[in-house]
């Protein structure tokens, strides 16, 4: 099986008025010396290792549907772990 | 002229747009569910708001891959007039119909009031009936109206006159050049966040939702009508 790990964020150039929120609140707390926060989701895929380009297919899924490449990036990791 | 209503699950405005085209216009609606394969026998598409397949992932990015928007990306190509409000916008956005995209609020709050627009440009087929820079007031109620676009989309939608809405007031949600509401560079797909389907009434507040709809029959009907 592979385990595909997708993280998606939102782009550099784009607010995050989230992550500005969370950072107040972390500044609220004493952690004043954290600069920035930049809030994202997290997705676990299990595709059977017998499919083939994976990773072509990984893609197509982050750029047409996981992720909007207006506002945001993604980047994945794909682990292929052995049958028990 | 013939109206279709799209239903998705989770759509909660359609009844409203229905309303609107069936007893407040006068002219011929129903309502089309998310599955159905043809809209051949439809004037103009209505995408409705509401919160469909419950906002997962994003507002919109769901609905975008169900069967009738195949359908109603072929109505827009056949320079059919497409209306998407708040829900609705967010999918032709996510649809590619429409540049660019929605970000949450800036002040990360849903937001349900009635708001001044500007009439930014009177010369398209949802707002012939307006007067140029005409203020009216129109409702929204939306978690995720802050419209984005790159600079480079910003300037085309400022040269090709597709910013058709503008709020007035303040900007209730942050979203870039005050944008309410754009068409596509034909001029036949219109999103916009404030609800016009909510404006049918003075005795519900406003009225002013009206002309956009009398807009499109007029459009309609001076192209198909006067010519027969």
């Amino acid at each position: 099986m592979y385990k595909v790990k997708v993280y998606i964020t939102l782009r550099e150039s784009v607010l995050d008025p989230q992550g500005s929120v969370v950072k107040q609140a972390l500044h609220s707390m004493e952690f004043k010396s954290v600069e920035d926060v930049r809030v994202g989701k997290y997705m676990e895929l299990t595709i059977p290792s017998t499919v083939e380009n994976v990773e072509a297919a990984v893609e197509e899924m982050c750029h047409r549907l996981l992720a909007n490449p207006v506002i945001e990036d993604y980047r994945y990791e794909i682990e292929e772990s052995v049958a028990q | 002229m013939k109206f279709a209503v799209i239903v998705f699950p989770g759509s909660n405005c359609d009844i409203d747009m229905y309303h609107a085209i069936k007893d407040e216009i006068g002219e011929e609606a129903d309502y089309v569910w998310h599955d159905d394969l043809s809209l051949e026998n439809y004037d103009a598409v209505l995408l409705p708001g509401g919160f469909s397949y419950g906002d997962y992932l994003r507002s919109g990015a769901i609905a975008r891959f169900s069967n009738v928007m195949k359908e109603v990306v072929k109505a827009a190509e056949q320079g059919k007039p497409v209306l998407g409000v708040c829900n609705g916008f967010q999918i032709l956005l996510e649809s590619g119909l429409l540049p660019g995209a929605m970000r949450r609020n800036d002040s990360l709050r849903f937001i349900c009031k009635t708001v001044p627009l500007t009439v930014e440009n009177n010369e398209t087929m949802f707002t012939c009936s307006y007067e140029k820079n005409a203020e009216i007031q129109i409702p929204i109620a939306h978690g995720e109206g802050n419209y984005f676009c790159d600079e480079e989309t910003l300037g085309k939608l400022k040269e090709n006159n597709q910013i058709v809405f503008t709020y007035s007031g303040n900007n209730p949600n942050g979203s870039v050049a005050d944008i309410a509401g754009i068409t596509n560079e034909r001029g036949n797909v219109l999103g916009m966040m404030p609800h016009p389907e909510r404006a049918m009434d003075t005795l519900l507040g406003s009225e002013d939702g009206k002309k956009l709809f009398q807009s499109i029959v007029k459009h309609w009907r001076e192209k198909h009508v006067v010519n027969a």
